[in-house]
């Protein structure tokens, strides 16, 4: 009794989990979402440029690791626009403009990014003066 | 006696600690806003999703009258919930325009049939290119289009009831 009422707990709370992942549409991937370009150099490009673009429908991922359909046509706008010549970083330049930092991990120095950079070389400077000074005192 | 700035180290850490610690246990904020607000739509043209309605371009949202743009898909499920309140939406007079994401003409049209069709244009973006192009992360989204074709506010996930007067608002503000 108790363990068919756990079962039916169970597969309630799966099928609720089950919610989202039926949330797709049934469309097929866009053409570059799956194929590479023809061109290895430009593949290459877009390769470095998607492992460091995040999917915003699974924001732990780039769009080079994630199947979600949105990263599909993700990769599929980077690859048709280095294949028009366009350079990777008017590419990140072109979806900053409109996400936000967030979108790149690509480390920037931004107004709200400088302290990320500026506080270890100010630790390792701090720490410099100290060790000089306790050297210095001891001799 | 032991000087007090030797404490100083220990007291930074445990700041560091105490702000890391808060931090955790604020819920993460999962909505990436678009930067594209106060910015012009960009030219697109997109085909009609369905038989009944026009499909979109850019021109058709800078005829002087400001409009909803929503960002929605007949696979999206928080879609249905916001199917009533985009209907409110209408009949306090918003004219909606809408695009469609990665969707067929019939799994549009049946959504339609279903949920109500409050909308007076709908285009087809099939690879997410118009979306991507203002920002738009996910679908429902609603976004506030002033007369002159200019992004003026967006709604990110589905539309509450509470939500019917901020947007009946901004659109007023947007003209």
């Amino acid at each position: 009794m108790l363990s068919k009422c756990l079962l039916a707990a169970m597969s309630v709370f799966l099928a609720a989990a089950a919610i989202p992942a039926a949330a797709q549409d049934s469309m097929p991937p866009a053409p570059y979402a799956y194929n590479q370009l023809a061109d290895p150099e430009q593949e290459a490009k877009a390769q470095d440029l998607m492992e460091t673009l995040r999917c915003l429908k699974c924001q732990s991922q780039s769009i080079a690791d994630s199947d979600a359909p949105m990263a599909g046509d993700m990769r599929h706008q980077v690859r048709s626009r280095i294949a028009q010549g366009e350079e990777p970083e008017a590419i990140r330049a072109w979806l900053v403009a409109r996400y936000g930092d967030y979108v790149s991990y690509a480390p920037t120095v931004s107004e709200t990014t400088w302290p990320l950079f500026a506080v270890p070389l100010l630790l390792v400077l701090l720490a410099g003066i100290i060790l000089w000074r306790r050297l210095r005192a001891r001799s | 006696m032991i000087r007090w700035t030797l404490w100083v180290p220990l007291a930074l850490f445990l700041l560091f600690c105490g702000v890391a610690a808060y931090q955790l246990t604020q819920p993460k904020d999962e909505f990436i806003a678009s930067t594209m607000i106060g910015q012009p739509l960009p030219e697109f043209d997109l085909r009609a999703a369905s038989a009944d309605r026009p499909g979109l371009a850019a021109r058709d949202l800078r005829d002087g009258k400001p409009r909803l743009l929503n960002i929605w898909a007949s696979w999206c499920i928080p879609c249905i919930a916001e199917a009533p309140q985009l209907e409110a939406l209408r009949r306090q007079g918003a004219d909606i325009a809408a695009v469609a994401i990665r969707d067929k003409p019939e799994d549009v049209a049946r959504f339609l049939a279903n949920y109500g069709n409050p909308y007076s244009r709908i285009g087809a973006d099939d690879l997410s290119e118009l979306q991507l192009a203002i920002g738009s992360s996910g679908v429902p989204e609603t976004f506030v289009i002033d007369g002159q074709g200019i992004i003026r506010y967006q709604h990110i996930g589905d539309i509450r009831a509470s939500d019917v007067p901020v947007l009946m608002q901004e659109l007023a503000e947007a003209k």
